[in-house]
């Protein structure tokens, strides 16, 4: 994984070439990722669509320099996801939220400025003020267990966001909440977006989902995980949800239905 | 390996126990008395009932006005096996504590060390106390290193488990902020290991103290387990019976006191894994 890519565009956040992710299990070798060509537009929205095994988490986590791919480069940012990572470009939002339960929503926010070089960070977001933008103004000194789910989770957006990261990944952020939260929590995403202008990747396993945040979704194939399309969702911006009951709405998540019935 | 130990040790119920609904303040604090009190009451009149002979078992009046009378004679002895315990919980658990930090950064070191601590385990520890008194002659050094070996090996265990019992996720978020080992283990490891710590550290209280008197009875002029040797000898059950509720003293204020530094330390859910 070296440098830029041939034809590198600032209007480009990540590219992907060629990348490939291969496991040795004990069943084997497994093929997470094959030959994975794709790009992300600086400041867009995009969902990673697929069936379970398709590699959408490998993915997030070979961008996020969790995981090194076995083939291919990747570009953040005109660097490699090493120096995206430690250069704090980058925001994660893990499924279960992952708080420090010992640590308060304040202390659990601002950890990215404890750890890893971060206090070396002088521009960074003011925690108070992420926290009144997530809707938990007040709670600072709350534990995680006293929070409930949604809450939880908006705690781990604001601690991804305190070092102003020109990407979030976001790993089924919302997959283990109830619908009527998960809905809410999805206006609260794209309001958060709007404000920030931050790149997301966005992976979830919900099509309306996909279809009501997504500037585009990738779906991906599983067996091995590839590509399959990248959709484009031509909704109007900014959204709300009354676009969930317009025809082009159930359209988009028709050919997407379709589109994930041949994956 | 050193999960499926710690299954058998009796520590991880106690984690599972929190999960149920504490009961009322009032039923929590004076249904334990009034159980101890009605056995109290059940054994006195036992004794009464049966006429039992007080060199057999003495009735509880028996052993509360021994307890009154032979009061210096007992806290003499006490100061010993005190100090003993104390000196044993510490040096067997602090052992432990660096021991277990080791193995979970260096997995070399506990699959080389691991075996001898399951070795040493294995011996009964009324059989090593006369090779230590041997070995370290009959002053406070081999009370406290039985106390502190009977501490060690729950600990180690536990505390080992307790240092791993952080989730991928968790382990995922300091890797994308690039954080140190250092700074893993100080952030997230050492306080996901504390609920099991204080687990293990409650078992060794009881432990240490059992480790202290049993290491007295071998050869010692003082302490309790002194005590108990010459009170059997003498059939003086009321003041052994009297040395036995010193001893579980020591042991229940000591539980206390872990307890206490639990509650002052952990006030996060220890059920919700971080």
């Amino acid at each position: 994984m070296t440098t830029l890519i041939d034809g590198h565009t600032q209007t480009d956040a990540i590219r992907l070439a060629d990348v490939s992710m291969t496991f040795d299990s004990d069943r084997g070798r497994v093929t997470a990722l094959d030959g994975v060509n794709v790009e992300f537009a600086r400041g867009g929205f995009t969902s990673l669509l697929g069936p379970s095994g398709c590699g959408k988490s490998t993915l997030l986590r070979v961008v996020a320099d969790l995981l090194q791919p076995t083939g291919g480069q990747i570009d953040m940012l005109g660097q490699t996801p090493h120096a995206a990572r430690t250069g704090r470009k980058l925001g994660f939002v893990f499924q279960d939220a992952a708080l420090l339960p010992w640590r308060s929503v304040i202390d659990n926010v601002v950890l990215p400025l404890k750890v890893g070089g971060g206090a070396s960070i002088s521009d960074h977001a003011d925690p108070h003020e992420l926290l009144e933008m997530v809707g938990l103004a007040g709670r600072e000194s709350a534990l995680p267990h006293e929070l409930s789910g949604g809450q939880r989770q908006r705690v781990s957006i604001a601690r991804a966001l305190i070092c102003k990261p020109q990407v979030l990944l976001m790993d089924e952020p919302f997959g283990a909440l109830d619908e009527i939260t998960r809905d809410r929590m999805n206006d609260e995403l794209l309001r958060i977006w709007a404000a920030t202008g931050t790149t997301i990747l966005f992976v979830t396993h919900s099509i309306p989902e996909a279809v009501y945040l997504s500037q585009q979704v990738l779906v991906l194939a599983s067996r091995p995980g590839r590509v399959k399309e990248m959709v484009p969702i031509d909704l109007p911006q900014p959204r709300d949800r009354s676009v969930r009951d317009t025809a082009e709405f159930t359209a988009a998540a028709g050919y997407l239905r379709r589109v994930l019935e041949e994956c | 390996m050193a999960s499926t130990l710690a299954t058998s040790d009796p520590v991880a119920p106690t984690l599972g126990r929190q999960r149920r609904r504490k009961p009322h303040p009032l039923r929590r604090v004076v249904l334990p008395f009034v159980g101890v009190a009605v056995l109290i009451a059940l054994w006195q009149l036992v004794c009464v009932v049966f006429d039992v002979p007080t060199y057999i078992i003495p009735r509880p009046t028996d052993v509360f006005s021994t307890l009154t009378s032979e009061r210096s004679l007992i806290l003499t002895h006490l100061q010993p096996t005190l100090l003993e315990t104390i000196a044993g919980f510490l040096i067997g658990n602090g052992v432990a504590v660096v021991l277990a930090i080791l193995f979970v950064h260096w997995r070399s070191a506990e699959r080389a060390l691991m075996p001898v601590a399951i070795f040493i385990r294995t011996i009964p520890i009324v059989a090593i106390a006369p090779v230590l008194v041997i070995m370290l002659g009959n002053g406070y050094a081999p009370k406290i290193v039985i106390a502190a070996l009977i501490s060690f090996f729950p600990t180690l265990v536990n505390m080992v488990k307790g240092l791993d019992a952080v989730d991928r996720q968790a382990m995922e978020l300091m890797k994308v902020l690039s954080a140190s080992r250092r700074e893993t283990f100080f952030k997230v490891r050492m306080y996901a290991s504390l609920p099991y710590l204080y687990a293990s550290l409650k078992i060794a209280t009881g432990n240490a103290v059992i480790g202290a008197i049993v290491a007295e009875w071998i050869g010692s002029q003082k302490g309790l387990g002194y005590l108990i040797i010459q009170s059997t000898y003498n059939y003086d059950t009321p003041l052994l019976y009297s040395v036995m509720v010193a001893a579980s003293l020591i042991a229940v204020v000591f539980y206390a006191l872990v307890e206490i530094a639990e509650r002052l330390t952990v006030k996060w859910n220890p059920e919700e894994t971080p």
